[in-house]
């Protein structure tokens, strides 16, 4: 969540505020947030009963294509993170190719997954095919339904940054989108050590 | 009233209290009948009056969303309905089909009825909420399109708000979701699987977005806030609203011979439904704290917040309390489904409904707030419902939680129709409940009739 807001704003508008973009995203945030507490509890609370079978099953998946995606979406927060100072200083179009370029590590993302489960899924694996297969399924796959709705996001605010409809001293609904796709992000910091990493 | 063409909204409004009233009816013979077995038999069996009780709702509950969407819609989108005849034309179709059913339930058994209507042809009948003939059911198509298409239209010509937008979604996915009930497989896991697409999709996911629309509405009308606020906070609501009610279908997949990792997904995010709900809430009692006049409608406002309050208690929590797959292994299919069933209903459905007709029934008929003294009793009648359905949702649940321990957890387990004699006093509470519900409808339709109007100030 840093990079949204610089340290200082000095040319007398709006000073420092928390939190960066809507209050209504925050809550939309927290709400996911608390989603994926839930589904992370539920995996170490279900791993702990069944840790051999876990243990075991986590060296079949794909711990690379795992880092490239974090790779890949700590670059696309950077990137997001390089729009808002952008913004900031008033280049608009300059703040839009790298939203662009955020969008597109959000697609490599995706790309990367498609491989990754079209491995799994041609062995046959599916969501029954044993516990820790059905966690691993429905958690990466709620994220990456999030990375899509972040993408989406990031969309719409990049078409109005296109229009020039974003200043230095406007440019709450770019924050309000960047705050959401830095917690897609985050959710990915934990998600990838969680299940593909920590033993 | 903005646009002459909301008017078709009060024969929808009143037709849907009407069938209210019988719904409540048909709810206390059966009521009896858990404890007096053999109540009205044979000319109303329970089976027939439990198909009448649960069918009248959902068709009053279409008839005030229909009506909502009429009234709403040519204010929201700054235009006349696209064609009012057609909305008046489809009332009666839709109030006389409704009726014919009502009536082939109560004359001919299921099965004769069944064979006269073609059901042999393509056999829908015979599911729970989905009992209706066939024909009924192409009805309720022919009807639901021509009204979508009406409002579509209407919307299309006009301006295009958010919250028309929610709404149209809403309406739309409705008519989706039922063309499931079309789909009646020979695999009994599969015909369940898919009958769910209708019955949960409805409650659990499109029908909170005509809720969440409805509340928008009168909530930017009562209290002065700004749209934009309103509209916003909305689609948060429904966002979170389609996120956890889409997957929390899986709820219902436990034990009906599905794959076992629905336990999981089911659980987990069915457990989150009750967010959006409390979303409501606080979305509701916020507004109005931060309202920008005084409407002189102050039971609108009544409604508004007890629908936001009343669907996070009966459709959040006491949904919650049976919705992880390790309690609901014991507490399926038992009283606690219908205690939750009730103020769930109730709390999101019921009272949504009431809003808007509390809010625009006034407008319609020529003033911007009834009287102070039909406000007065319009809110006894809220407290006396919703007092009355709270008691109902509790002796309910006791009687659930009994009947559980009874007949599932005790060492020795006692079969069905024994644990329900060990229940009856929790029924006749119940029983008595619904009386006390029925005398807050008749109060509440009183309050149409006391004269006098409250004007608008400033």
């Amino acid at each position: 969540m840093t990079g949204t807001h610089g340290a200082s704003h000095s040319s007398g508008h709006k000073l420092h505020h928390y939190p960066p973009g809507d209050l209504a995203i925050w809550v939309f945030i927290l709400a996911e947030l608390f989603a994926f507490f839930v589904l992370f509890n539920a995996y170490a609370f279900t791993r702990l009963k069944h840790l051999e079978l876990f243990n075991e099953m986590q060296l079949t998946l794909d711990a690379n294509a795992g880092m490239i995606n974090t790779l890949l979406l700590i670059t696309g927060s950077w990137c997001v993170a390089r729009a808002i100072a952008a913004i900031k200083a008033n280049h608009c179009r300059h703040s839009a190719h790298w939203l662009l370029v955020a969008i597109g590590t959000g697609v490599g993302f995706l790309i990367v997954k498609y491989f990754e489960y079209g491995a799994k899924f041609s062995l046959g694996i599916n969501l029954d095919t044993n516990l820790f297969y059905t966690f691993y399924i429905a958690l990466t796959m709620f994220h990456a339904m999030h990375v899509v709705l972040g993408m989406t996001i990031l969309a719409f605010v990049w078409k109005k940054a296109m229009a020039g409809g974003y200043s230095a001293h406007d440019h709450h609904g770019m924050e309000t989108g960047a705050s959401y796709w830095h917690m897609v992000d985050l959710v990915w910091i934990i998600l990838f050590p969680l299940i593909y990493v920590m033993r | 009233m903005q646009y002459k063409s909301q008017a078709v909204a009060m024969p929808y409004f009143i037709a849907a209290i009407a069938l209210f009233v019988a719904q409540i009816l048909f709810g206390l013979i059966m009521g009896l009948q858990y404890v007096m077995g053999d109540f009205l038999f044979p000319t109303i069996p329970f089976n027939v009056a439990r198909m009448v009780h649960t069918n009248a709702l959902i068709v009053w509950l279409l008839m005030g969303f229909m009506g909502a969407a009429y009234y709403l819609i040519p204010e929201e989108a700054e235009t006349e309905l696209f064609s009012p005849k057609l909305a008046i034309a489809l009332f009666w179709i839709f109030l006389v089909a409704a009726g014919l059913t009502v009536v082939g339930y109560l004359m001919v058994p299921y099965a004769t009825l069944a064979k006269m209507t073609g059901n042999d042809l393509l056999p829908t009948m015979g599911r729970e909420f989905l009992e209706q003939p066939l024909i009924t059911k192409l009805g309720i198509v022919v009807v639901a399109l021509a009204f979508l298409f009406n409002i579509s239209m209407t919307v299309l010509k006009g301006r295009k708000t958010s919250i028309a937008t929610v709404l149209l979604i809403g309406l739309w996915g409705l008519a989706i979701f039922f063309l499931f009930s079309f789909y009646n497989p020979h695999n009994v896991v599969r015909d369940k699987f898919y009958w769910w697409w209708v019955v949960h999709l409805w409650v659990e996911g499109v029908w909170e977005l005509i809720l969440g629309a409805i509340l928008a509405f009168v909530l930017i009308k009562v209290t002065g806030v700004d749209r934009e606020v309103i509209e916003k906070w909305l689609y948060v609501i429904v966002t979170l609203t389609l996120i956890s009610g889409i997957l929390g279908t899986g709820h219902h997949y436990y034990w009906i011979g599905t794959p076992e990792s629905w336990q999981l997904i089911g659980s987990i995010f069915s457990a989150l439904e009750p967010i959006p709900f409390f979303g409501m809430t606080l979305f509701a009692f916020n507004m109005v704290n931060r309202r920008r006049r005084e409407h002189p409608n102050k039971a609108a406002t009544l409604w508004a917040l007890g629908t936001g309050v009343m669907a996070f208690l009966g459709a959040g929590v006491w949904g919650f309390l049976h919705t992880l797959s390790p309690v609901n292994y014991y507490t399926h299919g038992t009283q606690i489904t219908a205690a939750h069933g009730h103020m769930a209903f109730y709390g999101a459905y019921v009272m949504a409904v009431l809003t808007i007709i509390s809010y625009a029934m006034p407008i319609i008929r020529g003033r911007a707030a009834n009287s102070n003294k039909a406000q007065v009793v319009e809110m006894w009648a809220f407290w006396l419902m919703t007092i009355s359905i709270t008691f109902i949702t509790l002796f309910l649940t006791g009687a659930g939680i009994l009947q559980v321990w009874l007949q599932r957890v005790s060492d020795s387990p006692m079969p069905f129709m024994v644990a329900q004699d060990q229940i009856a006093l929790f029924y006749w509470m119940r029983e008595w409940a619904g009386v006390f519900f029925l005398i807050g409808l008749i109060t509440y339709i009183w309050s149409f009739f006391i004269p006098g109007e409250e004007k608008a100030k400033a």
